[in-house]
């Protein structure tokens, strides 16, 4: 019966405070955690998937739609600019490249887009299988949408106008797979690329086809720009003639050649073109200082609860201690030393957060994974990666810390105990 | 305080195990105690007696460490016990005293097995299963060995505690009112395994009681 096996029976034996103690621990422990392991996958996620892209335009509305639909494709598209336009931008002298987005259509959820091969290009996507989409309606498919969907190549499909599920179904133009990306870790394993032109013939030929439903289409403008006031204005407007014959697409993800396009360029689209134009690192820095809040509220809230875990910790000791002050007398009476008995409490102390540390850790992967699942059904974002952060050694370091300091005026009391006088008033 | 010395040795040609010396303690300026020598060889038994207040407890502890006289020494086999450190002393009573207290306590968490394991693992003894068994058949409760002692009768219990005493085979085992809160049947079985477990692990005994029913099992006693 060594000492550690005792601190383990101490603990046992007083099942309801060590339990409190846990899951006091434990909660705290965990909801750090997890807020670290979310924080760290969205801005990566994030990130990731803005590399490349210094500038987005598209049409007028809120410049973080904008970036939320068109570079990380959760949200609805502000509405569409026409290509001219967008194709002037392109030949900016300040402009690297330009690459069109065409959306608006999906596939069980997935959105189709309609792009050129520069986008696969800039998230380093390689085929797996197939080929990229040479001719309209000819699909390469991302690497999770083909997993979830089961596409394979050679499958047919007919896009859905909207990006629900359930849209008005396209069923005169069907897609084929040629192609399926491999894992980019990047918002491309979410998406069906096609040519521009695709898209292109599905809506021309809705648009010719259905003229009885002219109120219809425009609830779909009103669907996919309801945030935006200046879209109908634009679509009553001058060139509302030319709407139907101008080839439009959705935005464009600008590349500059130096600095300073970053300087000119946004202001200059923003003031003298239909076109509005957004940086993407600017509006996801906006966005995280928005979200900055919340995390903040959760990380505080996260502390105190730890905080009171180490009070729980220190008064579960205590209060044993005080029921054991003979027992750590008659101990000492049978050849324990002061210090076999400060290690026992010691050890008692980080044993318990320690545990509690760890079960808070694996509570966090828990619910990383319940909120990866989340994410995956509802925005078709997942999370890869549990591993291990710098940040949780020091959250395992201040955990320790705890129950160091929890158990240390009981180590002191058991320290300078006074076996003949605990003994006598027993 | 006028003290009655009562001693009566036996065998006074063995050499002296356990001896003190004037020993003296003051808790305060109007409690202090002054005790008389106590001279045992080894294989002697002692009964103290004393009515409360008179400090047995003070001496008790005083002989086994536990406290530090204000003058006086302890000797245990050669050993000035209170010249020792304090770790070394932890180890030095560990090792060589066994206690008996009047009322018996364990630690709570563990079994009478484990608790006596506990004991051994403190002096730094191997834990040897079968000398608990042997010690626990010996004082007739063999059978309650994974038992938590807090669930034993309360005779079952003093007897445990006398488990705890002997498991390291001490040359010295001093009892603090092992009897006063047993009836007469217990407090004679108690005071006879006492004596019987002193024999078998050749150590001297001293009890110190104000429990007058023991006087007629010893006949070496003292009165304070």
């Amino acid at each position: 019966m060594s000492i550690f096996r005792l601190s383990l029976r101490n603990m046992t034996s007083r099942p309801l405070s060590t339990t409190l103690s846990l899951v006091l621990l434990t909660l705290g422990v965990g909801m750090i955690a997890l807020l670290l392991q979310v924080n760290r996958h969205i801005q990566q996620q994030m990130e990731n998937n803005v590399r490349g892209i210094d500038m987005v335009v598209g049409a007028k509305g809120s410049p973080l739609q904008l970036i939320l639909s068109a570079v990380y494709h959760i949200d609805a598209p502000t509405g569409n600019i026409a290509l001219h336009e967008a194709e002037r931008l392109q030949n900016n002298r300040l402009v690297a490249s330009g690459i069109p987005l065409s959306y608006g259509d999906s596939y069980q959820g997935y959105r189709i887009v309609g792009t050129d091969h520069q986008y696969p290009k800039l998230y380093v996507a390689t085929v797996v299988e197939g080929q990229l989409w040479q001719a309209p309606f000819e699909v390469t498919v991302g690497a999770t949408v083909a997993n979830l969907l089961n596409l394979k190549i050679g499958d047919n499909f007919v896009g859905a106008h909207g990006l629900t599920e359930g849209g008005e179904v396209h069923d005169e133009h069907a897609y084929q797979v040629v192609g399926i990306f491999d894992y980019t870790n990047s918002v491309l394993d979410q998406l069906i690329l096609t040519a521009t032109e695709s898209v292109w013939a599905a809506h021309h030929h809705e648009e010719e086809s259905d003229t009885t439903a002219s109120t219809e289409n425009e609830s779909h403008a009103h669907e996919e720009g309801e945030k935006d006031p200046e879209h109908h204005e634009y679509e009553e407007g001058e060139e509302h003639h030319e709407h139907e014959e101008a080839r439009e697409i959705t935005a464009m993800l600008v590349k500059f050649r130096s600095p300073m396009g970053m300087v000119q360029l946004p202001r200059r689209v923003n003031e003298d073109t239909n076109m509005q134009a957004a940086v993407p690192a600017y509006e996801i820095s906006r966005l995280f200082s928005l979200m900055g809040v919340g995390v903040d509220t959760l990380s505080t809230i996260a502390l105190v609860i730890m905080a009171v875990s180490g009070l729980s910790v220190f008064i579960s000791l205590f209060n044993a201690l005080k029921d054991r002050q003979y027992e750590m007398a008659l101990m000492r009476t049978y050849g324990a030393s002061r210090w076999q008995l400060v290690g026992l409490v010691l050890q008692e102390g980080l044993l318990l957060t320690l545990a509690g540390f760890s079960l808070g850790i694996l509570v966090s992967r828990l619910g990383l994974w319940l909120i990866s699942g989340l994410m995956e059904a509802s925005y078709h974002y997942s999370f890869s990666g549990w591993g291990w952060m710098a940040e949780e050694w020091w959250l395992l370091a201040s955990a320790l810390a705890i129950g160091l300091l929890a158990s240390l005026i009981p180590a002191i009391r058991v320290f300078r105990i006074n076996i003949s006088k605990t003994l006598a008033d027993a | 305080m006028r003290l009655v010395i009562l001693l009566i040795t036996f065998g006074s040609n063995t050499t002296l195990m356990f001896k003190t010396y004037s020993l003296s303690f003051a808790y305060n300026q109007q409690v202090s105690f002054h005790f008389p020598d106590i001279e045992l060889d080894a294989g002697e038994n002692l009964l103290i007696l004393g009515e409360s207040g008179i400090g047995k407890t003070t001496l008790l502890h005083l002989m086994a460490g536990l406290l530090q006289p204000q003058s006086g020494r302890v000797e245990l086999m050669g050993t000035l016990i209170h010249e020792l450190s304090s770790s070394q002393l932890d180890r030095f009573r560990g090792s060589h005293i066994g206690l008996v207290f009047q009322r018996p306590h364990f630690v709570r968490a563990l079994s009478l097995q484990e608790n006596l394991a506990l004991v051994q693992h403190l002096a730094r003894k191997p834990v040897d299963k079968s000398r608990i068994k042997e010690v626990l058949d010996g004082l007739g409760i063999g059978h309650k060995l994974s038992e938590k002692p807090h669930r034993l009768s309360q005779g079952e219990q003093q007897r445990a505690a006398i488990a705890l005493a002997v498991i390291n085979r001490p040359q010295l085992i001093l009892a603090d009112e092992p009897t006063s809160s047993l009836d007469d049947k217990n407090a004679n079985r108690v005071a006879r395994l006492l004596q019987e477990q002193a024999f078998t692990t050749e150590a001297q005994l001293i009890i110190i009681t104000h429990d007058q029913r023991l006087k007629t099992q010893f006949s070496n006693t003292l009165t304070l």
